[in-house]
């Protein structure tokens, strides 16, 4: 659906794999990575790669954040023991970094390198082309000497080879001897960039010596929509959840369905404490709902974002409404809480057919609504808007739900403000 | 074609293809047409590329049912409507961008909408750098499109008819519309009627980070636009597009009232950052943020309200102050083209069964396509320019009419020996009506017995098409062991010739300019009658040989309607109508001479059974 991070031990992998072909045999990588897990202690993966043993080693977390010397979370020039125990000692901790706060999970693990010199190499994407800055002063204090990072543009057009792109600009720092080997070595890692749907690929620091390209700090993002363009290039990849934001059992499931359908339906769960609960049809229109509960001052009682769009089945929007159902009934809370079935005036989703998967939904959790007081608000419009009203309106009076049904009529997010008055303590 | 100026994309006159199966998608183009009293639909053709489907879909035209042309192909489509210049792509994200970079390289073609979401960012910013170079626009990807009202509607953009009317949709206004989200459009389209008088253009640019065309664009065109009046913009967290518009107010580059509304403020109270639905949606860093954005616009001077719940009222003021300075003037209000009440296009619209495109006797006189038969008699149309009207629904020109009246001459009988008036002889006399003895006649019609020209004018035409040499051809047929359609007589030999075929041959060299299947045919005869001397090309083969240079001299068809015409067998239901003129003759000539039941002799027929043993050989004693 878009751009998202990699862990730096896939993006090696893919390198491994890929550079011979894309700098037409000049450059290589030996691709020395091994991943720790849970699952997979740093013991059970040295039978398969001995250099564990072997080689001085490098530790650090793998888990889509930077800043990893600032928080105390890398270990350089070590031994396999010593990193053996630096990982027992962090795996499943909980560490800060940032705003964000999460489990100790992932660890890389890769033979030390020595460096004499540190090297920065980036790739970035806007709408006319590709950037690639450069800095002969890499390392972990790249912000701070940004004024030595040089940028090139290389225009999208499928014409422009990167061979015909002057790189010399950013090369000036650069000795003469080493000039053509770091031109080929930006072309070749341009090319695996470009031809792989990297939306961002960094390297920092690198060095290379005799042909072997040795990167240190890698940071990738790939475009998961092209997906069906490289699923072999990628090999497995795996795209992880942002750092301290594991996905809970029912957006991992939400997620599932939303691959397997035509149809859209994303989920994020806020507060699982929250009292309000939404679903809410339409990208565009879902933000909006969200807005207007954060302006009325309820931010914090906001239970979760969420979307269903582009005319989901009756039985993929039942499975969506039960699972969100399912969430708000777990806990009793004081005042109750409120569930706003919205949407804007659709354009071909069918109203009157995902309304019935809703329904669906309804009937299998009407008694627990009812112990959990949970009021419910509907507003909706769009093709079959008043048979989609009708039933539900219906529905509601059958399993004598507290339910209030409005149609375009009215305003998208005055039943916001009506469900928000109706919550205890709703004026804020 | 009408000539646009730049900054109008879609007007009344604006014709789309459909490249995709997309039957509710057209079907509601179509009732905004209607409703916006359109003489002409906004769909030249559909493209269908996967099931191959080609010829027409119906669709309705208010009561009516009207026939869509289909192509499997849009070169096709691109090429039969040059005036169509706008592609509405309807492909998957994975073969999206292929369509797109084929439509936008045709020279008829100036906007092509991407509907489908989930096209990789490289692709989609490699089509906007085409776009550019070639100077057209693209709007998506991933969005539903846009419309101007009463005047042009992308696909399912503004809903179901309700919507249509509930938004005023049939007829224009003064505000011009941009947003991101394409499902926010109809919400919007009914906000802005409420508060104004109504939308003069909308266009939802999609949900991506790289969009084919920006807000600013369009709002550009918005201002140079002189029916728009004012602006309503609706942006999204993530990206920095709201900026250029912002730059834009403060150069001055736009002038006219810009409403406009950052959505995603929540994101600042969310505990970490959220990707939400659409894929340019998520802030990085602090100037992608709605709040930053929001308050760009307003410093740059555009009207922003404190939530989205009071951009109506903002909008309803921004209306209402240019209304009492003159800017707009009230519009006299146009009524949409009239539809019953209750009308509901589900229950109402009834879908017929049976097309008709040739005949229709409905009205004060007959009409063979489309010409009343007054006319055809009183201008002497000949059977051949009836043939002509009811198989090819035109007329064709004189020749043409020439050859289908000479090859029905030549056809008409072939003698009693031959299977078809052999039947209809045995029929008769076996005392049957004149239906049932022509039809045991006509029923013999097929592969072996006049059913080759069919085959012949298939197998020289894809020869000839495939560059084979008469040589090369031969040897494949023997190759793969089929006679070749078309070629050889029971009879007549090189010694003994046809004198139909030399008739047909005769007809050709004088009245058509060329014949190359014809001069194909003759070498080919050369080849095979130097190894028997009845290798000749038969009555059959000449007629479908000269069928196809006929229809490739009128410049009327293409390759592949040719292909058509053979393939549902028009070309042997020449050979069925010429032939049922002799078997009629030889049902009444039985009738007249009384002739009785036939009995075929004994003496005829070779007896070969098994004996009364072989026959029990497999059988056990009981």
């Amino acid at each position: 659906m878009a751009q998202r991070g990699i862990r730096e031990y896939d993006a090696k992998k893919i390198l491994a794999k890929h550079i011979v072909k894309f700098s037409g045999g000049t450059f290589t990588y030996h691709g020395k990575v091994a991943l720790v897990t849970p699952e997979k202690s740093i013991e059970a993966i040295s039978d398969e790669k001995p250099w564990l043993k072997r080689d001085k080693l490098t530790v650090k977390p793998d888990q889509l954040f930077g800043k990893r010397g600032k928080h105390g979370l890398i270990l350089v020039g070590t031994t396999y023991n010593d990193a053996k125990r630096w990982i027992e000692r962090r795996m499943n901790s909980t560490v800060e970094v940032g705003k964000a706060s999460g489990k100790l999970t992932h660890f890389l693990v890769q033979p030390y390198v020595e460096l004499d010199k540190e090297y920065y190499l980036a790739f970035t994407g806007h709408q006319e082309g590709d950037y690639i800055h450069f800095s002969p002063v890499g390392g972990v204090d790249i912000e701070a000497n940004w004024d030595k990072v040089t940028t090139v543009n290389v225009p999208i057009d499928a014409e422009t080879e990167i061979e015909d792109v002057d790189l010399s600009p950013i090369l000036d720092g650069v000795s003469n001897e080493e000039r053509t080997a770091f031109r080929d070595l930006i072309t070749a890692l341009f090319r695996f960039y470009r031809e792989l749907h990297f939306g961002f690929l960094e390297f920092n620091p690198f060095t290379f010596k005799d042909g072997e390209f040795l990167p240190v700090d890698t940071v990738a993002r790939l475009d998961d929509t092209a997906q069906f363009l490289c699923h072999e290039d990628w090999m497995d990849v795996e795209f992880p959840v942002p750092f301290g934001r594991e996905l809970r059992h029912e957006e991992q499931y939400i997620s599932e369905l939303d691959d397997k359908s035509g149809a859209s339906l994303k989920l994020t769960i806020l507060n699982p404490r929250g009292r309000i609960w939404t679903m809410v049809a339409g990208g565009g229109a879902s933000v909006i709902y969200a807005d207007t509960v954060v302006d009325l001052g309820f931010g914090d009682e906001l239970a979760n974002y969420g979307e269903y769009s582009g005319n989901p089945s009756t039985d993929e929007t039942y499975e969506y409404a039960r699972t969100l159902l399912d969430l708000m009934t777990r806990e009793k809370v004081e005042g109750g809480k409120v569930f706003i079935i919205g949407g804007g005036i659709a354009n071909f989703t069918d109203v009157a057919k995902t309304f019935d998967g809703i329904i669906n939904a309804l009937d299998d959790y009407a008694e627990k609504l009812k112990e959990h007081g949970i009021k419910i608000y509907v507003r909706r419009g769009g093709p079959n808007y008043e048979a989609g009203l009708e039933k539900i309106r219906n529905a509601g009076e059958r399993l004598g739900l507290d339910m209030e049904v409005h149609g375009p009529d009215l305003h998208m997010t005055k039943v916001v403000k009506i469900a928000l008055k109706n919550l205890n303590g709703g004026d804020r | 074609m009408a000539i646009r100026p730049d900054y109008v994309l879609f007007d009344r006159d604006t014709t789309a293809i459909i490249f995709g199966n997309q039957e509710a998608a057209v079907q509601r183009m179509l009732d905004f047409d209607y409703l916006s009293g359109k003489e002409k639909p906004s769909v030249a053709a559909v493209v269908n590329p996967s099931g191959g489907r080609r010829g027409f879909t119906k669709v309705f035209f208010g009561w009516h049912e009207i026939l869509i042309p289909m192509y499997n192909s849009l070169g096709t489509a691109v090429e039969k409507h040059p005036e169509a210049d706008v592609v509405i792509n309807f492909a998957s994200f994975r073969s999206a961008y292929n369509v797109s970079v084929e439509a936008l390289n045709y020279p008829t073609i100036k906007t092509v909408v991407i509907i489908a979401e989930g096209i990789p960012e490289r692709q989609t910013r490699e089509l906007i750098a085409l776009r550019k170079k070639l100077g057209k626009w693209i709007i998506g990807p991933a969005t539903v499109g846009g419309f101007v009202p009463g005047a042009f509607k992308i696909g399912n953009a503004g809903g179901a008819l309700s919507n249509l009317l509930m938004s005023k949709l049939y007829r224009p206004g003064s505000v011009g519309f941009v947003s991101k989200s394409g499902g926010m459009m109809n919400e919007m389209a009914n906000m802005i009627s409420l508060n104004s008088d109504g939308m003069y253009e909308g266009v939802a640019i999609g949900g991506d980070k790289y969009p084919g065309s920006t807000l600013v664009e369009h709002l550009l065109r918005y201002e140079a636009n002189p029916n728009i009046k004012m602006m309503v913009m609706l942006g999204e967290v993530g990206g920095k597009d709201e900026y250029e518009i912002a730059d834009a107010i403060r150069e001055g580059r736009i002038k006219k009232p810009v409403v406009a509304w950052v959505t995603g403020t929540c994101a600042k109270v969310f505990p970490s950052e959220v990707q939400f639905g659409h894929a340019g949606a998520m802030a990085r860093g602090e100037a992608e943020t709605a709040d930053a954005k929001n308050a760009a616009l307003k410093s740059a001077g555009a009207y922003v309200p404190s939530s989205y719940d009071d951009l109506g009222e903002l909008i309803r003021r921004v209306y209402e102050d240019l209304k009492a300075g003159g800017v707009i003037e009230e519009k006299e209000e146009v009524e949409p083209q009239e539809i019953p009440a209750g009308y509901n296009p589900q229950t109402m619209r009834k879908t017929t069964n049976i097309i008709s495109t040739i005949s229709d006797d409905r009205g004060e006189e007959l009409l063979y396509a489309g010409i009343p038969i007054s006319r055809v008699i009183k201008e002497g149309y000949g059977v051949g320019d009836v043939i002509s009207l009811l198989w090819f629904k035109k007329r064709l020109p004189k020749y043409v009419t020439e050859f289908l009246e000479l090859a029905l001459k030549i056809t008409a009988d072939h003698g009693p020996c031959v299977s078809a008036a052999h039947n209809t002889i045995v029929t008769a006399k076996a005392g049957k009506d004149l239906t049932a003895a022509v039809a045991s006649g006509v029923l013999t019609i097929g592969p072996r017995f006049g059913g080759a020209i069919d085959d012949a004018a298939k197998y020289f035409k894809g020869a000839l098409e495939r560059g084979l040499t008469p040589g090369q051809f031969v040897g494949e047929m023997k190759a793969r062991n089929i006679n070749i359609p078309g070629i050889g007589h029971r009879v007549k030999s090189v010694q003994n010739p046809d004198m139909r075929v030399k008739l047909l041959e005769e007809w050709a060299f004088t009245n058509l300019p060329k014949h190359e299947l014809l001069d194909f045919a003759l070498e080919v005869e050369q080849i095979t009658t130097a190894k028997r001397n009845n290798l000749i090309l038969n009555v059959d083969g000449c007629v479908g040989i000269l069928f196809v240079d006929i229809l490739r001299s009128t410049g009327i068809y293409t390759e592949e309607e040719i292909d058509e015409i053979i393939n549902i067998g028009t070309l042997n239901g020449m050979f069925v109508l010429g032939r049922t003129i002799g078997m009629i003759g030889h049902y009444l000539d039985q009738k007249r001479l009384h002739s009785r039941l036939y009995r075929h002799p004994w003496d005829d027929v070779l007896y070969l059974l098994p004996s009364e043993r072989e026959a029990l050989r497999y059988r056990k004693a009981e």
